[in-house]
């Protein structure tokens, strides 16, 4: 694999830049701001790296060809700021872009789910932590058919000059803490009568399904930070398996990479699907029960927070072969 | 030799000299005078702030400052608050609990931001710290109730527990029962960030009444309207209060208690929580008004009458932060009744919302501009704005030192030309000479980083979204604001040039985050592999980015100066694009560690 820059170039550049010779900010400075002399034609990397020249010196010749035109400029890349929808992302001017790198860019904009619907959080602060997990599963073809649905999904903010149908919220915009999100929503029942209503105290918004999302705690045993789980985005048991057998795979991978001992091996398998792991679940009168016994709509609506244990300790808690009986309370469970 | 010392004071003179000065900055300059100040600095430095914990190893302070009592250190970046950094990312703090166990056995005080804090590390605090005093865990995550249960046992001193914004696992409300009985030393505790569990109140209401030192108590949102009368009388001493729910069954006696309660809190000069506020309870709080300093209502959905009706009994008012329901009407009373106003922050209601739901606009804005001429930190979330208004503003308020607008509708042009609004953000860093802080929204073009480089000469902080046409923009502001420290930029089209133009830039500022930029691959790595002294960072949750082109973009980019190079606690989702096999020795470190404390940079206060 190409390394980039060759050691025989000076360690500590002297130079305190790495476009040494060349530039020619100094010539925008001078103009009167008319956006066609703005042309940047710098190098990448010192004389020398013919490897990395060129490649840049290719993106770069686009760049200043296309400034010329209108002065702005344009990218190799799509980028969200086109206007564009990502359906167009694949016959962009810039034919020269391998298939293959604007497809991956697809689906780092697709990071942003868009089978399902868009996560909102609660006044919890909830983290969108599953969202990345989910699209890992996600290969080449499907990024393909997703780029040419609808824009509504998508994470590019459309030009202002439309009136935008469906709006689709782009990640962390705008820039306000999860507990900041809900506000409006969760007090317009308030804000209809003037008389003072009663806020249960044991009134808890994660279990609430008020249509901007439902996110419930999850640990599992041996890693040590828990995570948090939008059901909203899942409609059976199967998809929710799949997603924390997603979110938890890396971490646990990570973890054990660090302790790993020579001839273990990598986890590559299935944690929940397999069996290693058990989901189990505390309810809203707070005790423990298996994932998986009740209908998808009743277990979302009790739910409140999750866990995924590891099966071999499951006799232990007293589960035993009945899957209907209700385990220990869920604070005796092991940490 | 004997010439010299004739005209030198001994250590302990200057040692008590030193101890005089506080600030991170002057200790630097001090230290850096001449050989034995260095030393008898470094001996005497009693309080270390970190602005990023990635920057620099526990050893190595601890080496440098043996005998702290205070540290403070950051983790994750900024745009974490948004979640635009993937959980397990870092940050992780028991590190450095574990060498400060061991080297500052009388360590007092731990801040923290944005850092991961496990049961463990709590645990760990209580145990190894017998004179420990103050832990504030500041938008913190990763503990629970067990180890907070661990720090109100353990720590038989503790004078301060603030958990502000913090994520904690709610598992019991019982921890609080864990503060014995022998715990009289409490002077603030913040709660406010603890779900809506039942905080175990009897427990809370015995620890209040036998701290007579209390000053600042934030209850968290389980405690109802009704409990709150109670806790002020145990606690009229308090100079900040915190409400829970301001919310209760209507009874007849709640708000004679309340404001009863209310007026026996001579101190009380600040205000906030204000969860589910029904209005009617609102005068409880006039007793105090004309006193208060401080008000946030920004989670009271309350409705511009009402929010007119209270700021307009608060004349000394010098923050506020509230909802967007405030609307321009309640800006311009805001503007007509507290002449003493220094900061505003104005938050959305209803951030999702494609159409406004409330009269908030720019003239809110410029008339606070115009009404307080104190005004000098703002963060304002509205739908529209134009260059006339930020131009207004500018003139009016010469004093700013902290700007964020947010428009919430990305590229936002000028409503009433269709402009971007490079002028009007122009404006602003011209007139504002001391601007330290600036967050940039609407439509604009490569044309206000240009202002920006030119003018904003003490800016320190930079944020940028959806903005700019070229790297030409980011080149203005990196070889232009010659205070930056810390730059975040998202979804902007900054590629390559401008970074590696200005590399030798970066090792002067503490970090700079792009995300949704084009910078490359090979870029990354270009930079990765030159500068030795700045960690760059690649984010990446799809695939290694090693598997694409050079030229691919990289989806975020996180670079920030460190002495002690490529971080070992990475998660696999990041990489180093650090060169193998070049490892700084300690040497090559304390060489930088002094280079960069004689420019004040890392060991500096924040902002």
């Amino acid at each position: 694999m190409e390394k980039g820059c060759s050691k025989n170039v000076e360690s500590c550049p002297q130079l305190l830049d790495l476009i040494p010779q060349e530039r020619e900010w100094h010539h925008v400075k001078r103009g009167d701001g008319c956006s066609e002399e703005k042309k940047l034609e710098l190098r990448l990397g010192p004389p020398g790296e013919d490897n990395w020249r060129d490649e840049s010196l290719l993106s770069l010749g686009y760049l200043s060809s296309s400034m010329k035109g209108n002065g702005k400029q344009t990218h190799e890349f799509p980028c969200p700021e086109d206007h564009r929808p990502v359906g167009s992302v694949l016959s962009t001017p810039w034919g020269k872009n391998p298939h293959q790198q604007q497809t991956k860019t697809c689906s780092s904009f697709l990071q942003f789910p868009s089978t399902t619907a868009p996560p909102h959080s609660l006044p919890v602060m909830a983290k969108e932590s599953s969202q990345p997990c989910c699209n890992k599963a996600v290969d080449l073809q499907d990024s393909e058919r997703k780029a040419f649905k609808p824009p509504a999904n998508t994470a590019v903010p459309l030009n202002t000059s439309q009136k935008r149908t469906a709006p689709g919220p782009v990640v962390g915009w705008p820039p306000i803490r999860s507990i900041r999100k809900n506000l409006a929503s969760n007090s317009s029942s308030k804000q209809a009568s003037d008389s003072p209503s009663v806020d249960p105290p044991n009134e808890k918004p994660a279990a609430e399904p008020n249509g901007k999302g439902q996110f419930v705690k999850i640990n599992m045993d041996g890693v040590p930070i828990g995570r948090k789980v939008d059901l909203k985005a899942y409609d059976s048991y199967e998809k929710l398996s799949t997603a924390v057998d997603e979110l938890f795979r890396g971490l646990l991978a990570a973890q054990r990479d660090s302790n790993m001992k020579e001839g273990e091996k990598a986890i590559t398998s299935v944690l929940i699907g397999s069996g290693e792991y058990t989901l189990v679940y505390e309810d809203d009168e707070g005790d423990s029960m298996l994932v998986g016994d009740v209908p998808w709509h009743m277990f979302v609506s009790t739910v409140k927070r999750l866990r995924a244990l590891k099966s071999s300790e499951l006799p232990a808690l007293g589960l035993g072969s009945s899957k209907q009986g209700k385990m220990k309370p869920w604070n005796t469970l092991p940490p | 030799m004997q010439k010299k010392r004739a005209y030198s004071f001994p250590d302990e003179v200057l040692e008590h000299v030193f101890s005089f000065i506080q600030s991170g900055k002057d200790r630097n300059a001090v230290s850096m005078v001449c050989k034995s100040w260095y030393e008898i600095e470094r001996w005497c430095r009693r309080k270390v702030f970190i602005g990023n914990c990635y920057a620099v190893s526990p050893k190595m302070v601890i080496k440098r400052f043996p005998e702290v009592r205070s540290i403070e250190l950051k983790g994750k970046p900024h745009f974490a608050d948004f979640n635009l950094v993937p959980d397990g990312w870092g940050g992780y703090v028991l590190p450095w609990i574990v060498e400060m166990a061991g080297a500052y056995p009388w360590l007092e005080e731990i801040r923290l931001k944005r850092m991961v804090v496990t049961d463990e590390s709590l645990e760990l605090i209580a145990k190894s710290f017998k004179n420990f005093k103050v832990l504030v865990l500041f938008s913190c995550e990763g503990f629970s109730t067990d180890g907070l249960a661990a720090i109100a046992a353990g720590c038989k001193n503790l004078r301060e527990l603030d958990l502000r914004e913090s994520d904690v696992d709610d598992l019991s409300g019982h921890w609080l029962t864990h503060f014995p009985e022998t715990c009289t030393s409490l002077v603030s505790l913040n709660i406010s960030c603890l779900g809506s569990d039942e905080v175990s109140f009897s427990a809370l209401e015995r620890l209040v009444g036998r701290c007579p030192n209390l000053r600042s108590l934030r209850l968290n949102r389980a405690v109802s309207l009704d409990k709150i009368a109670n806790i002020l009388c145990l606690a009229p001493q308090l100079v900040d209060f915190g409400t829970g729910n301001y919310t209760t069954e209507l009874q007849p006696d709640v708000l004679s208690n309340l404001t009863a309660a209310f007026s026996s809190c001579k101190e009380l000069k600040s205000l906030s929580g204000f969860w589910d506020v029904v209005p009617a309870y609102l005068p409880a709080l006039y007793p105090v008004c004309s006193r208060l300093t401080s008000l946030n209502l920004s989670y009271a959905t309350i409705h511009s009458p009402e929010i007119i009706k209270l700021v307009s009994h608060c004349p000394s008012l010098q923050r506020l932060l509230v909802l967007d329901y405030i609307e321009d009407s309640g800006l311009e009373a805001l503007a007509s009744s507290c002449k003493d106003l220094q900061e505003l922050r104005v938050f959305p209601s209803d951030p999702f919302g494609v159409e406004p739901n409330v009269s908030l606009t720019e003239k809110g804005l410029v008339s606070v501009s115009l009404g307080c001429p104190k005004l000098q930190s703002v963060l304002y979330f509205c739908r529209q704005m134009t260059n006339a208004a930020l131009v207004t503003i500018a003139q009016n308020c010469p004093n700013f030192t902290r700007f964020r607008l947010c428009i919430i509708e990305p590229k936002t042009a000028d409503y009433l030309t269709g402009e971007p609004l490079d002028v009007g953000f122009g404006a602003i860093v011209e007139h504002c000479k001391d601007l330290r802080r600036l967050s940039l929204s609407g439509l604009l073009t490569d044309r206000v980083f240009e202002y920006i480089g030119t003018y904003a000469k003490k800016l320190e902080m930079l944020s940028v979204a959806f903005a700019g046409d070229s790297d030409l923009g980011l080149h203005h502001v990196l070889s232009g604001c010659e205070s930056l420290r810390k730059l975040e930029i998202r979804d902007c089209p900054f590629g390559d040039k401008a970074i590696l133009a200005n590399a030798a830039k970066l090792e002067t500022m503490r970090s700079l985050w792009m995300s949704s930029c084009t910078v490359s691959f090979g870029a990354c790595k270009l930079l990765g592999q030159k500068m030795h002294r700045l960690n760059v960072e690649v984010i990446d949750e799809t695939e290694p980015p090693c598997s694409r082109l050079e030229s691919c973009p990289v989806d975020k980019l996180y670079v920030y100066r460190s002495i002690s190079g490529p971080r070992s606690d990475m998660p696999p989702f990041v990489w180093t694009m650090d060169e193998e096999g070049d490892n700084n020795s300690n040497q090559k470190d304390f060489f930088f560690l002094d280079m960069f404390v004689r420019n004040n940079h890392y060991i500096s206060n924040s902002l």
